[in-house]
């Protein structure tokens, strides 16, 4: 058996055949089960995706996607991966969009408005109009994270950006031509390399380290057989949960 | 409510043993004894019928899962005959770094800050790697409480006592820098008010040593070193993967063919040295599971690597995550982070009964689920057929408070909440799914492969975590090694002498093919996998890229 025929078998392309819904790809219209998400409703309709999939599982932001539905003016977005198929969808996938991203030297920089406007002064041109955050699949505030930068906090922009998946949407719709996502990136390093105090007990271990006080304890555990691993493994103090 | 009429009344279940159920006594751990019985009654890598001994390569008579032999029992995607190898390379570099997850672009950072000439090279794009997926956290022994040789331990009887020694020490003993260096670059770490980290436990560990950033570690830890890799000018060519090793005339490694997915041409790297940093095997989905890996985690750098002639260890062991979503369908087969259960979330049956200690090892966890929903008979089917346990998340804010929940597994709410469950009130369905290659290529302590000038680091390679990886091990992993094979082949580069390059092992592998009977028509690598529905596949007829 082909290893792909195997795989069609498997769980991936697991649809429970039924109802159908009908929706359009890039103007083409097809019939695909209920139940699907968008991604796998296009596989099931034979496109062999390369771009415009990533993860498929919401964390990558590769599979961008917009859509209207019948008798609706609404201009729609979601993951392809997380978004469920309904009947009467228009859609197209956003696989690429470009997004200028500065060069920069993290640890040379000051944690301050004056590195955000560096890098993005496009930010000043917000015109206020939300569209970012009303496109967000992650349902961020993205204008308030682009207004809290304008003010130089860091902390709320790292705050209000951190479940941000790059995938674009909101770079796509901005008429200030904000690249939100690489600015959210620039402000997050800047709060954790230099605002964020430093994890002491961390530091002491590296010291503790590079003196070699673990090397005896690691080199009797490495030659230790089996059946002492064994022993040593049940005996172990489990510390109770915080 | 979201769950359909069939699934409530196993919902109701479920809340009637709650209250009992928050007292949270302590439920009996496994004996050692106890948990071999069940991993070999229950685990689906003692199901003899899932695998097949190999025909072919330097594992020969071996065992390996059948969707892995598929791949490995085939001849290669190139024909050798059709390059002309030593007219002109397209690139020429110190070190070619194949894969940009987070061991790849780790180590395309270290080569590079050691005056290495680097090229990064990725089949989708950069930071498309199961690194990206990563949820739950890192492990380092870094509080004073913890000691190296704790976590030398924990690692070690969550493998099976079998892991490799030297591997497992080089582990352990980076761990507590590679968090330090990712904390420099800027990483958001969960910290206390004074910068302590906030370390929980996972599955497996005697104490906490779970570091993490929400439930989006992975993505952080990515996003940051991919950040840093970008501003040093490192060049990653994106939608380019590799489809064979080069070696020289004298068998050293020598660099890669590529093949640009979107223009389909190929192109030659000549490297002084290789570091595989490809990833796992999930997408091949052995004996039919689901997988929480990204759609690229086809075994190319295993197969590839292996054609060459590098042996594979503990290749005949897969982790299969307890919990993988049942229901929605949607989400069927994702991941839903350990780290729920570290935050004290009930497994419970279709009757609302715990029947594991939550935080055993992965491989013993899985095992009960599976054995819970089929001799015990006590999974809940949904109305598509999929069976699966309880995972109680709604205890997670009664335990500790309204809002930790949403704080700590900000992406679970979020994709829960797109089908109208919520996690903080309800509970979810889980069954266990494919999720981790524990084996892979054989590498020293260096990263180094036994075929000279060729490294791997990450889940493309085996023995760091035996026959069963703990939570917090990989995130660990992949900077440990990626971070360790490029310094030794940042050096190793500048005295490597290549001779003129060869494709000789690929022919004499097709051949061992051929002469073991083997004529399926087969090649390999997989590149992506192929989910179009076979009605549709019979009609391409004029041939296909990949796949």
């Amino acid at each position: 058996m082909f290893q792909e025929e195997k795989i069609t078998a498997s769980k991936e392309a697991h649809a429970p055949l039924g109802e159908t819904a009908r929706i359009y790809i890039m103007g083409k219209s097809h019939d695909v089960p209920q139940g699907l998400t968008i991604l796998k409703a296009m596989e099931y309709a034979g496109y062999r995706l390369v771009r415009g999939v990533g993860c498929r599982g919401g964390f990558c932001g590769a599979c961008a996607t917009v859509y209207r539905k019948a008798g609706d003016f609404r201009l729609y977005v979601g993951l392809a991966c997380q978004t469920g198929i309904e009947d009467g969808m228009y859609l197209a996938q956003i696989p690429f969009y470009p997004a200028p991203k500065p060069i920069y030297d993290i640890q040379r920089l000051s944690p301050d408005v004056g590195a955000l406007l560096r890098f993005f002064p496009e930010i000043v041109r917000c015109l206020q109009c939300n569209t970012c955050t009303k496109v967000c699949p992650q349902g961020l505030e993205v204008m308030n994270y682009i207004a809290a930068a304008q003010q130089g906090d860091l902390k709320r922009v790292a705050e209000l950006s951190f479940d941000c998946i790059s995938c674009g949407l909101c770079v796509s719709r901005c008429p200030a031509e904000i690249t939100h996502y690489h600015m959210g990136l620039l402000a997050r390093r800047l709060f954790g390399a230099h605002m964020t105090p430093k994890a002491t007990h961390l530091q002491k271990r590296l010291a503790e380290i590079e003196k070699g006080q673990f090397e005896e304890e690691l080199e009797a555990l490495c030659r230790a057989d089996r059946q002492a691993l064994e022993r040593l493994y049940a005996q172990r103090v489990i510390e109770p949960e915080g | 409510m979201s769950y359909p009429d069939s699934m409530r009344a196993s919902v109701a279940q479920v809340e009637r043993t709650r209250p009992e159920r928050l007292k949270r006594r302590p439920f009996a751990r496994l004996t050692l004894e106890e948990k071999t019985s069940l991993l070999q009654r229950f685990h689906p890598d003692y199901k003899p019928e899932g695998f097949r001994h190999l025909s072919a390569g330097p594992n020969r008579g071996q065992k390996v899962p059948h969707e892995l032999a598929d791949l490995l029992e085939a001849r290669s995607r190139i024909d050798p005959d059709a390059f002309e190898l030593n007219k002109a390379v397209d690139h020429d570099v110190d070190v070619l770094v194949i894969g940009a997850g987070g061991a790849g672009t780790s180590a395309a950072l270290i080569a590079h800050s050691q005056g290495a000439k680097v090229l990064m090279v990725t089949k989708l794009r950069w930071g498309d790697a199961n690194t990206m997926m990563a949820q739950g956290g890192i492990q380092a022994a870094d509080r004073p409480e913890d000691s190296l040789g704790r976590h030398y331990l924990d690692v070690m009887g969550g493998g099976g006592f079998v892991n490799t020694p030297e591997l497992v020490r080089a582990l352990v003993t980076d761990a507590p820098f590679v968090v330090k260096w990712l904390e420099d670059l800027g990483a958001l770490f969960d910290k206390q008010p004074d910068g302590g980290m906030i370390e929980v436990h996972g599955g497996g560990t005697s104490i906490r040593r779970m570091h993490s950033c929400g439930d989006y570690t992975g993505m952080e830890f990515m996003r940051v070193v991919r950040d840093e890799a970008r501003n040093q000018g490192i060049v990653c060519l994106e939608f380019t993967p590799v489809v064979d090793l080069l070696l020289d005339d004298s068998g050293q490694c020598a660099g890669a063919i590529l093949c640009d997915l979107d223009t389909k041409e190929y192109s030659l790297v000549r490297a002084r040295c290789t570091i595989l940093a490809s990833g796992g095997m999930g997408r091949l989905h052995c004996q039919g599971f689901p997988t929480t890996n990204h759609y690229g985690a086809t075994a190319d750098g295993v197969i590839i690597a292996y054609r060459a002639g590098v042996p594979m260890v503990f290749m005949d062991t897969v982790q299969y995550h307890p919990t993988g979503v049942a229901f929605p369908e949607q989400l069927f087969g994702q991941l839903v982070t350990e780290k729920v259960r570290g935050l004290g979330a009930h497994l419970v049956n279709q009757e609302g009964e715990r029947f594991i200690y939550e935080l055993e090892t992965r491989d013993a966890v899985s095992a009960a689920i599976i054995r819970e929903c089929g001799e015990r008979r006590k999974g809940l089917v949904t109305p598509t057929g999929v069976l699966g346990v309880w995972l109680d998340t709604s205890m997670i804010d009664m335990l500790w408070g309204e809002g930790t929940t949403r704080k700590a597994l900000p992406a679970m709410v979020r994709q829960f909440g797109r089908y109208g469950i919520d996690i903080t009130k309800e509970p979810i369905l889980q069954y266990p799914t494919q999720h981790y290659q524990n084996g892979g290529l054989m590498i020293n302590e260096h990263g180094e492969t036994p075929l000279p000038n060729l490294f791997a680091a990450g889940e493309v390679s085996g023995g760091v975590h035996g026959r069963n990886r703990l939570m917090g091990n990989s995130l660990l992993d992949i900077f440990v090694f990626g971070r360790r094979a490029a310094r030794r082949a940042a050096l190793r580069a500048k005295e490597v002498r290549l001779g003129p390059l060869s494709l000789d092992h690929v022919r004499a592998y097709n051949r061992q093919v051929e002469e073991a009977g083997i004529s399926n028509g087969r090649v390999s690598p997989m590149i992506l996998p192929d989910y179009t529905p076979t009605s549709h596949r019979i009609r391409r007829v004029g041939g296909v890229a990949v796949g």
